[in-house]
């Protein structure tokens, strides 16, 4: 999934110049790329354990599975213009639902039924933003509260275990060609959020949508529709991420754990580059985004520095990263 | 400080883009002295260093023979040069006064000291001759009113040197001749004004000075009294314009109908009927705020209608949304490029493919090379020049970007444009190569209805001229009838049987 350079290249400008809009417009475009290259190669180098199927596979990117697949579609919820807060509330009722359902019946229902309460999740976010035109970021804050709210009274409290019932792991722990099932799958939710985004005609709505939504509504767009359909995305994928989480574990999680989901997200899809305020962005980036703040939790880990550190050093990262988009955002002017 | 500014062989360079080279000027204190030139010519550009917004790489400004290096805006003001951009920044909710002295409030011990302060904007909008209501709430004057706030603000500040980036770009007529007595008044008490327009004419009855800048270098600076709109223009281009408006070619008087609007009401807009034919294009003049662009949107569908009735090519499109309006053949160029137009920081190709995506799409994926080739076609239609498709539609000077809008409504074929001021904010040459794509796309029986504030526009283009007045056709003119005298009268008058 290429980028489009989003600076303007002026054919006239020289090449042997050093221009600050052609170094912004290489910036944007590798995105979080090359501190993800360096953080890499450095971690390689000082860790012999780094390079190994464990680490890399396992602990990266099988752990970062459910994190990747809401980023990705968040991602979009993003450059629309929107934003969901929702996700974490959503992640923790779909797992419960799937829990209830896989502790009674077949667990090709428990994921069925996991993914259309995101979807219904999603529906709800998507009408009370488009329709009722409530800023996103209350509207899916509200959200988050009311559904964690549903998840609570419903489950009375109290967690499932699996334990007893674990056809379910299968979903997520399955082994192919030395990955778990709960990679493949999410690499099939990236591509196909990340070709959707790029390839489409919906994708090129939902950059219109986000980029000028006057604009894009008087060239047709339905940007209502167009930004309900990525926050019933961003729900699925929530609601995915939920069964996979619960599959990997067996046991399901308390909203009080979760809380921190949303923010964990936003963090991948920022850092990677994908615009704040709506317009710019691609899944690509976003995922190397999100394993780059995992790469410097493994990192602490491997390096066995104070972990307790690791909150303080993603934040500022992430300070750093949307500072460099709007510094760059105001060169170009 | 006071005294001359002289801008002594200055160069400025964008990564690489030279857009002032060696460029001097000399103003004296107390002109109207006036930046003139193509978008691109480096007149803002000019303003701006001249402002401290930009440090020159070479040369330098003196004012009263004194060496100045500004490194912000804020060192300029300190030297009394304060600019009044188009954007203007003023606090909606605070009041004329507050406004004024925002920033700089007469106060004690942490307190703003709210009578001294009312009687400073008294004695200030006493000294400088035009009053606004102190208490007024700034957000809920006029355009022109919150232009002059701005000066007061600049004035209140000691400000000797006031420099006006496209002062009249965003007003109404009256507004105009109002914001001229503004200027008058500020060179008559020793204020110099450096005046950066697209309006010759205002130029030419404004200023004592003229500068005209070609690709970033001063062509002459001379006396305005000697020169004329046509002169300048020369200048401005390196070349005679030809003539400004291409030859028209009316439509057949039986030319099927197009559009039919009956007795529509909508906001703005009290009871409007009129028809357009294949091939024809309509001129609706009106002040701003007559209901000219409300009437747009009614018709496209981006605004609500009351009642009437709206026909396209005979089937009812009344109350039609942007995207079924779209897919029936009708198509708008907005009033604002950048607010409702353009997906600035988007590729140009995808600026333009966008509201006919399913032409270059196919199960919804879209074809890469069959949209390059079709958006290629309908650039090379409208003649735009460009390196790139690619290229973000930003970077293009404001002609080309209109262009840019006017090959995305060539994409959808359609049956009618509606074009609302198609030609605001854009130079010269572009100006003339829109007035022959219209004039081209109506021979081909497109139905067109241009709506302009500029009457030399609407009369060198239109083969017929409807006058809104209070949401209402006013007037219709045609043929010879068609004359400056008569659509303002009709524009302005209080009823129809006034002069």
């Amino acid at each position: 999934m290429t980028d489009v350079p989003n600076v303007a290249l002026d054919p006239r400008e020289s090449a042997t110049n050093f221009s600050w809009r052609r170094f912004g417009s290489t910036w944007r475009t590798a995105g979080i790329l090359i501190p993800f290259l360096v953080l890499f190669v450095g971690l390689a180098l000082s860790n012999s354990n780094f390079l190994t199927h464990q680490n890399l596979v396992i602990n990266v990117l099988y752990l970062q599975t459910p994190v990747l697949i809401i980023a990705a579609a968040g991602t979009l919820v993003l450059i629309a213009g929107g934003l969901d807060l929702s996700v974490a509330a959503t992640f923790v009722l779909a797992q419960d639902v799937a829990a209830q359902v896989a502790l009674h019946s077949n667990p090709y229902w428990a994921v069925v039924l996991a993914l259309l309460t995101g979807a219904a999740v999603g529906v709800a976010n998507g009408v009370v933003v488009a329709y009722l035109r409530i800023n996103a970021l209350i509207a899916t804050l509200a959200m988050s509260f009311v559904v964690s709210g549903i998840a609570e009274v419903t489950t009375n409290n109290t967690f499932y275990s699996l334990f007893s019932k674990s056809s379910l792991g299968k979903f997520a722990t399955t082994d192919f060609l030395g990955a778990q099932s709960a990679i493949w799958i999410t690499l099939l939710v990236v591509v196909l959020l990340g070709v959707a985004l790029w390839a489409t005609t919906f994708g090129r709505y939902v950059f219109a949508a986000g980029g000028n939504a006057e604009a894009a509504r008087l060239a047709g767009v339905r940007v209502s529709q167009i930004r309900i359909t990525t926050y019933v995305l961003s729900g699925m994928a929530a609601g995915l991420a939920g069964v996979i989480s619960l599959a990997q574990t067996l046991t399901t999680t308390p909203y009080s754990n979760e809380s921190s989901l949303a923010f964990t997200v936003l963090a991948g899809i920022v850092v990677g580059g994908t615009s704040i305020i709506g317009g710019e962005g691609s899944v690509t980036r976003t995922v190397i985004g999100v394993l780059f703040i995992a790469l410097i939790q493994n990192g602490f880990n491997l390096l066995q520095f104070n972990s307790f550190l690791i909150p303080l050093v993603t934040g500022v990262i992430l300070i750093i990263a949307v500072a460099l988009d709007v510094w760059l955002r105001q060169r170009r002017r | 400080m006071v005294g001359d500014i002289d801008v002594v062989n200055v160069s400025m360079r964008f990564g690489g883009v030279p857009a002032l080279t060696d460029v001097s000027v000399h103003i004296r204190q107390g002109e109207v002295h006036a930046l003139v030139g193509e978008n691109g010519a480096g007149k803002s550009t000019l303003g701006k260093i001249i402002s401290g917004v930009y440090s020159p790489d070479a040369g330098e400004i003196l004012i009263g023979d004194r060496s100045q290096s500004f490194r912000s805006p804020r060192d300029a003001m300190r030297q009394g040069i304060v600019t009044i951009a188009q954007e203007l920044a003023i606090v909606p909710y605070l009041s004329v006064a507050e406004n004024v002295f925002l920033g700089a409030e007469p106060r004690r011990a942490g307190f703003v000291r709210r009578g001294l302060m009312r009687e400073r904007y008294e004695a200030l909008s006493e000294r400088v001759g035009f009053h606004l209501p102190a208490s007024q709430m700034a957000g809920s004057l006029a355009t022109a009113d919150q232009q002059k706030l701005e000066i007061l603000r600049a004035l209140s500040r000691d400000a000797s040197t006031i420099i006006m980036d496209e002062p009249s770009a965003a007003l109404s007529m009256h507004e105009v001749d109002a914001l001229h007595d503004v200027i008058r008044s500020l060179a008559a008490h020793g204020t110099t004004v450096i005046l950066i327009s697209h309006f010759l004419s205002e130029v030419l009855e404004l200023s004592d000075s003229v500068s005209v800048l070609r690709d970033g270098r001063i062509v002459r600076t001379t006396t305005a009294q000697n020169e004329t709109e046509n002169s300048l223009i020369e200048s401005m281009l390196g070349r005679s314009l030809g003539q400004a408006f291409p030859k028209k070619r009316f439509a057949h008087d039986d030319a099927a109908v197009v559009l039919e609007v009956q007795d529509l009401y909508a906001p703005g807009v009290r009871g409007v009927s009129f028809s357009i034919r294949r091939g024809e294009i309509l001129g609706v003049a009106g002040l701003v705020g007559s209901g000219r662009s409300e009437l747009a949107r009614a018709i496209y569908g981006s605004a609500p209608v009351t009642s009437g009735r709206v026909t396209l090519e005979g089937v009812d499109a009344t109350r039609h949304r942007p995207h079924q309006s779209l897919r029936n053949g009708m198509t708008m160029v907005p009033e604002s490029r950048k607010d409702e137009g353009l997906f600035m920081r988007r590729p140009i190709s995808e600026n333009v493919s966008v509201a006919n995506l399913p032409l270059v799409s196919r199960w919804g994926v879209v074809s890469a090379t069959s949209e390059r080739r079709k958006v290629a076609r309908a650039l090379e239609e409208v003649r735009v020049k460009m390196g790139s498709v690619r290229t973000p539609v930003g970077s293009l000077s404001g002609g080309n970007q209109q262009k840019v809008l006017l090959a995305r409504t060539a994409l959808c074929s359609p049956h009618l444009l509606i074009a609302d001021e198609p030609t605001r904010g854009v130079d010269v040459g572009s100006k003339r190569t829109i007035y022959d794509v219209l004039t081209e796309q109506a021979a081909a029986g497109l139905a067109i209805m241009v709506i302009s504030s500029e009457l030399e526009e609407v009369l060198g283009i239109a083969h017929r001229i409807m006058v809104m007045r209070d949401g209402r056709f006013v007037a219709e003119l045609l043929g010879e009838a068609m004359t400056q005298e008569s659509v303002l009268q009709a524009a302005f008058a209080e009823s129809p049987t006034a002069p």
